[in-house]
């Protein structure tokens, strides 16, 4: 758990600049390089998809869909399509940036007084949100550009050893 | 004096009571006055059968809407108003507020009660901001709000009367459920089975909102007010710690089996009947264990909290098939004896009928065809497995493990039927019974706990099932031989409660908004009207100044909200018909209303 907080604060600072700097819609989704644990990124450094020929979707963008439909569907709807009580990412993230995406999961948000109270809350300490942050935007992302479509995607590439690695020092035993 | 006297005429445990049994009597005797609705499910056997006949068979074709009302609330709008005397009570989602409308003068607002609570209760309600309505006793309305609190208000003023905070919403505690009053006391149930709530049911004393009893869904006897040797289970005694040995460590603790539904009292037997839902997580490789007693049917004395008897229909549940669904009382002969039953539609689609007073299991059959995840509950008494569900591995989760998409399971995890309650007529003998018709592909994975949070461990697709475009049933059914004597089908699953009324017409809402009515014999359709807004409310009646009227809360949210908003999942995937995956916003959009109908004045 410590492990895990430390882990946030860092990334919470790494995020918290080019959040004020970059209100800009996300740009080229493109993957033009792949880290060490599996996660390919845009030219700009942001976390993207990447998906082949044949349909093979990259596994963040697959364990992001896992993961979405875990914490996210309750409120957002399958596939990011929305409910009748809050927005459909799929549409939210055409617009919305990796700063503006990732401090809108941590912090949460609060829309009142509408007749339709609109709540989100800040999913900081939960792991099984914050482990898979980059994984869950990554799937968003593809969504918001139709690359993936609804449902559930066919073909994924299988979870690496190095993501195997980072998901159990996140989540911790038990 | 004459009070006691009125007492003797609803059940001798009443009598032994005397000092509280006013309160009870009085519920009693107004419940069997038609022209009111006075308890959510109509009457305390939650029948939704109404003796009104004004409106029948044959002139139902003519009802029209005679006045409406907007709660001014964009969410989900479950149950339903009551009727008490000259005033209607109506309740609305978060912000929970009470509307008490004057009959005599057009609707007109009596008093107005709104609740404030933290917002941030909001985002922890695992599926909208529902409420099912509200209670009367003692002179007073009660209402569990988000929050948890309950609230007794003066139903003349809409003053606080007392208040109650029954749980803690910071650990994803909620209030959706209706509160319930049998005899002296108002009982709630708490919610949020996917954020890793250990259920309870909760008795308050109805004067002053004092803590009467408390009982859990698992843990130590101590808490779950089990006795070892007296509380049954199909028979027999269900042993020392039956709740805890069949969890690992204490993962009971974060359990689930939660108690949002429509609890039932029989004032005859003392025994209050309700359900309990899923175990936490939906990933069932992290629970091993019967996990007890989720997804148990409840049987308590309603003073005490006792556990008389318990069965649970899905033990380890691996489909999230929560247990909450509404229980009916209802008497009639099976085989040839008169029996008191209890009658129940699972989500796990399963159609279960017990003995109510010793929970004998008398009947377990699907009550969609399309249900495949068991073959059938066993019936062999002599079995190891009696009442177990005979389970297809192909379907288990568990079986096919982490990480693995099992596909095809009917029903999904809305269950072939959800919290929306049916109505019996004793007229037709028949449950009248609002179903949904979804499959799913599930995928249970590894999660961790954190309070507050959601505690899920699964991701699901939802669809019609193969080769069938709708997506939903209204169905008659026979509770006595387990079997579907006529199916209605519907393009949405059918999230409204029922109701059957003496006119031989039954009522129910649509997703697409619509208040249908239909022969209670034959499910033929007599009439349909589209309300402002997609209905997920119970159809209720009453009589006012020698008019019958029928009313229906619309406003689409909920559950059905989520999985059918944008339609279930890929649009032109072409399983089947293309109306099937048509998307509800394409048919209706969010708003609260109440529409109230009646027969034109000739």
């Amino acid at each position: 758990m410590t492990t895990f907080r430390l882990m946030l604060g860092f990334v919470l600072l790494l995020t918290a600049a080019p959040f004020v700097a970059r209100a800009e819609p996300p740009g080229d989704p493109a993957a033009v390089k792949q880290d060490e644990q599996g996660l390919w990124h845009d030219k700009s450094g942001d976390p993207t998809f990447k998906i082949e020929s044949d349909g093979t979707v990259d596994w963040n963008a697959f364990s992001g869909f896992r993961r979405y439909n875990a914490a996210c569907i309750v409120c957002h709807g399958p596939d990011g399509a929305g409910s009748s009580y809050a927005p459909a990412l799929a549409n939210s993230l055409k617009t919305m940036n990796y700063a503006e995406f990732f401090g809108t999961v941590v912090g949460g948000k609060k829309d009142l007084g509408s007749g339709n109270d609109l709540v989100m809350p800040a999913f900081a300490d939960n792991k099984n949100v914050m482990c898979y942050l980059n994984d869950i935007y990554v799937y968003l992302r593809a969504r918001s550009t139709g690359a993936i479509g609804r449902g559930r995607p066919d073909k994924h590439a299988e979870k690496s050893a190095a993501f195997t690695a980072a998901e159990d020092k996140c989540m911790g035993p038990g | 004096m004459r009070k006691i006297l009125l007492a003797s005429c609803f059940g001798v445990a009443a009598l032994f009571t005397a000092g509280y049994a006013a309160a009870n009597d009085e519920l009693a005797k107004m419940s069997a006055d038609a022209k009111q609705w006075v308890i959510p499910g109509g009457n305390f056997a939650n029948t939704r059968f109404s003796e009104l006949k004004q409106i029948n068979t044959q002139n139902v074709h003519k009802l029209a809407p005679a006045w409406t009302f907007s709660t001014g609330v964009l969410r989900g709008h479950e149950g339903a108003p009551l009727v008490i005397g000259d005033v209607m009570y109506l309740h609305a989602p978060f912000p929970n507020t009470v509307f008490a409308l004057d009959l005599n003068n057009d609707g007109k607002i009596l008093w107005k009660y709104e609740p404030k609570q933290d917002p941030n209760v909001i985002p922890v309600m695992c599926c909208d901001t529902v409420n099912r309505g509200l209670s009367f006793g003692d002179g007073k309305i009660f209402l569990h709000q988000a929050d948890t609190t309950l609230v007794a208000l003066d139903a003349k003023t809409g003053a606080v009367v007392w208040s109650v905070k029954d749980g803690d919403p910071s650990k994803g505690e909620t209030g959706t459920d209706a509160p319930f009053v049998f005899k002296d006391k108002v009982y709630v149930g708490i919610s949020g089975g996917e954020f890793g709530v250990r259920g309870w049911v909760s008795a308050y004393d109805m004067k002053d909102g004092k803590l009467a009893w408390r009982g859990y869904s698992m843990g130590p006897d101590s808490d779950t007010l089990i006795d070892p040797e007296k509380t049954t289970a199909l028979g027999k005694p269900v042993g020392k710690d039956s709740s805890t040995s069949t969890w690992q460590g204490d993962q009971w603790k974060i359990g689930g089996g939660t108690t949002w539904g429509w609890f039932a009292f029989d004032p005859d037997l003392n025994l209050m009947y309700y359900g309990s839902g899923n175990p936490s997580t939906w990933n069932p490789k992290q629970r091993p264990g019967d996990n007890k007693w989720s997804m148990s049917i409840w049987a308590r004395d309603v003073d005490t909290g006792k556990v008389k008897w318990i069965y649970q229909m899905t033990p380890h549940d691996e489909w999230d098939y929560d247990g909450v669904n509404e229980m009916i009382l209802t008497d009639q002969k099976v085989d040839g004896k008169d029996r008191k039953l209890i009658t129940h539609f699972d989500r796990n689609g399963f159609g279960y009928t017990l003995d109510r007073a010793t929970g004998e299991l008398l009947v377990a059959n699907k009550f969609d065809p399309k249900v495949n995840w068991a073959t059938g509950i066993n019936m062999d008494k002599s079995s190891p497995d009696y009442g177990r569900p005979i389970r297809v591995k192909a379907m288990s989760t568990e079986a096919n493990g982490e990480d693995v998409n099992s596909k095809g399971i009917c029903p999904a995890a809305l269950g072939s039927k959800d919290e929306q309650p049916a109505a019996y007529s004793p007229e037709t003998e028949l449950f009248y019974v609002p179903t949904n018709h979804v499959c799913m592909d599930y995928e249970p994975f590894k999660v961790s706990y954190t309070a507050g949070q959601p505690y899920v461990g699964a991701t699901l697709a939802m669809y019609p099932p193969p080769g069938e475009s709708n997506m939903g049933n209204f169905i008659a059914w026979d509770g006595k031989t387990g079997k579907i004597v006529w199916s209605d089908p519907e393009q949405f699953s059918v999230w409204s409660g029922a109701l059957a009324t003496a006119g031989g017409v039954v009522f129910y809402g649509t997703l697409e908004g619509y208040l249908k009515a239909v022969d209670a014999k034959t499910g033929k359709e007599l009439y349909k009207f589209k309300t402002p807004s997609g209905i997920i409310g119970n159809v209720m009646t009453y009589e006012h100044g020698g008019r019958q009227y029928v009313a229906i809360l619309s406003g689409v949210g909920g559950w059905a909200g989520i999985g059918l908003a944008a339609g279930l999942t890929k649009p032109n995937d072409g399983l089947g018909a293309v109306g099937g995956y048509a998307a509800l916003s394409n048919y209706t959009a969010l708003g609260g209303t109440l529409t109230v109908f009646a027969l034109p004045n000739d």
